[in-house]
């Protein structure tokens, strides 16, 4: 039973996780909360439908494309409403940045219609294997991996590769990355691509495992994403993973224990105590106040 | 009295007199959330949760109270306002970004517990019964708009406002000047609430139902985005902000089903072209003032001079 939730919640936490990654690393840079971040996630899970559903393609291939496609829109979402406020206060982009997640959740009702839609049968066939007394789904340990994977390439592109350091760089100070000769802007577009690439990655998992992919698919995991990227520390790349992990795992805990109604309170729950205690975050910087 | 007032109502076109309700509302929560994050500074994504206390606990004062709709208001606010401060106390020990979320996570469980409580009677919601009073609605309601613009716009030249515009600036140096920051941070906290919970209570009324997933974040966006829109800070700003957010989506309504899209559009676009708001760098005496010929008063350019450059000196951090 127990270890049966933890999968549960690993597989879940690793989809959050997913997500959560593109708004820390975006936040590491330019400290804009991207609200507009779950609604690629929600696109990405449409594409990947798609794709399935139409081009009858693998849906490793679907993941593929759903990826490439989100980088695109995350690529020109930046492009379009947030490069023109980089100077400008910063409640004026995170507004912007609302009004692009209106902008596409409602776009998607139009296009796709408001009802959820299912991934078609047999794109993944889900086989359970017992272990012990656990019934555990191919599929989550499908997720489980797919995820791992792309967290270990994503820390290899950011810790192994010139573009990565040139990431680093441009977070750590923008104006000395700038005179440093980085040429930021590619760089904030190359951060926008990789969290774009994520989620759609997450959007496309998230479709096949609960089977249902609606235009509001993004709200909420969007929210609970970025709650799991601040409950890491937010701009910290192994916090977002942590946090997203911890997140997942509470919230199956918390439904198994009985509490169901109240699933979507359990992270932010979570969220506000630990950030009484350790208000920057699990893996934060701690940081300095200056005058 | 009321049935004179009654009279002056009714020649008002109802579906008018709804805009103009909604309007007012609107007004009230922006003036709410303007305290907070326009003049002290702290980001609030959670100013919905306060309109949903005020509503529920305004509400159920007339439902198993049958409270006089004056007095209800007023300890709905005291309510709405206790509920903040205890809230703040902890929380807004926090800065920025983690302020932001907590205030948000606070909104989610504020409308996930209300969704689970009986006395709040679940998902169905409330039916709200009609106010105890003989005032109609829509006078209640700019009444209390023309109320909380006086009482705003005199806070904003108190020493209390001076103190708040202060933290906004710079945090340790409003200490190092002897001003408790964490007091007067939940002092406002808990008047931007009272401010919301009363707006809540007129919104309960006014609609006669009420339902917790009615004032999720998109509600607490929605309020938010009329204050940054105005330009934060300004009194003016987010009584206009209100004001065109609240009716753009009636003169979208042509539109049908492409009005939320165009609402998305048109909050990137404002931003792009006003980023600091429609009325970021302007006061509304000044430009009476140099309507008349004259020139604004000294004091209040020193002011707005500062305030401007807390302003960018927020935006860079």
């Amino acid at each position: 039973m127990f270890f049966q939730q933890l999968i549960n919640g690993i597989a879940l936490g690793s989809t959050y996780a997913l997500i959560a990654l593109g708004y820390t690393m975006v936040y590491g840079i330019i400290t804009l909360i991207n609200f507009a971040h779950g609604e690629i996630y929600m696109v990405g899970a449409f594409v990947g439908l798609f794709a399935t559903a139409i081009l009858k393609v693998n849906f490793l291939v679907a993941m593929l494309i759903a990826m490439l496609v989100c980088v695109l829109l995350g690529v020109l979402v930046e492009r379009i409403a947030y490069r023109p406020l980089r100077k400008s206060s910063r409640l004026s982009a995170l507004i912007s940045a609302i009004g692009v997640s209106i902008f596409l959740s409602t776009l998607a009702q139009m296009l796709f219609g408001a009802n959820a839609k299912g991934y078609p049968e047999g794109v993944f066939p889900v086989k359970q294997i017992t272990i012990g007394s656990a019934e555990i789904s191919t599929l989550q340990l499908l997720i489980i991996a797919i995820s791992a994977i792309l967290m270990i390439a994503l820390e290899f592109i950011v810790h192994k590769t010139k573009i990565g350091k040139a990431m680093r760089a441009t977070s750590e100070d923008y104006n000395t990355a700038a005179l440093m000769g980085i040429n930021v802007n590619m760089v904030i577009s190359f951060t926008f691509a990789l969290g774009s690439a994520l989620a759609a990655a997450g959007g496309v998992l998230v479709g096949l495992l609960f089977n249902a992919v609606s235009f509001n698919m993004g709200l909420m995991a969007g929210l609970k994403a970025f709650a799991a990227a601040v409950l890491g520390g937010i701009g910290s790349i192994p916090g977002a993973m942590l946090g997203g992990l911890l997140l997942g795992v509470t919230e199956v805990a918390g439904v198994a224990i009985g509490f169901s109604s109240y699933r979507d309170a359990i992270a932010f729950a979570i969220l506000v105590l630990v950030l009484l205690v350790k208000p920057t975050g699990l893996l934060g910087r701690k940081i300095q106040k200056k005058v | 009295m009321g049935d004179f007032l009654q009279q002056i109502v009714g020649y008002i076109n109802p579906y008018y007199l709804q805009i103009l309700v909604n309007i007012g509302i609107g007004i009230i929560l922006a003036l709410g959330l303007n305290v907070i994050t326009g003049l002290t500074g702290q980001l609030s994504l959670g100013h919905a949760a306060f309109m949903s206390i005020g509503a529920f606990t305004s509400a159920l004062l007339t439902i198993k109270l049958g409270m006089p709709f004056g007095i209800n208001l007023i300890l709905t606010g005291f309510i709405t306002a206790a509920v903040a401060a205890l809230i703040g106390l902890p929380i807004l020990r926090l800065t920025g970004d983690y302020l932001a979320i907590c205030t948000l996570g606070f909104a989610e469980i504020v409308k996930v517990v209300f969704l689970n409580l009986d006395i709040t009677n679940r998902a169905l919601g409330l039916t709200v019964p009609a106010a105890a009073t003989s005032i109609p609605m829509p006078i209640v309601v700019w009444g209390v708009v023309l109320l909380t613009i006086i009482c705003v716009t005199f806070i904003h030249n108190s020493r209390f406002g001076r103190a708040l515009m202060a933290v906004r600036g710079d945090e340790i140096a409003a200490e190092a000047m002897g001003i408790n920051v964490t007091l007067y941070k939940v002092q406002s906290f808990a008047l931007g609430a009272f401010i919301a919970g009363v707006g809540g209570g007129l919104y309960a009324h006014f609609m006669g139902y009420i339902n917790p997933s009615d004032f999720g974040f998109l509600k607490s966006v929605d309020i938010l985005s009329m204050v940054v829109l105005g330009g934060l800070g300004s009194i003016t700003g987010s009584v206009i902000g209100a004001t065109i957010l609240s009716a753009a989506p009636e003169f979208l309504r042509f539109m049908a089903s492409y009005r939320m899209l165009v609402y998305g559009g048109l909050l990137v676009c404002m931003m792009i072209f006003r980023p600091n708001g429609l009325m970021g760098n302007v006061s509304f005496t000044g430009l009476v003032l140099r309507a008349l010929g004259r020139k604004p008063h000294l004091k209040k350019i020193m002011e707005q001079k500062i305030s401007e450059t807390s302003r960018s000196g927020n935006g860079d951090t």
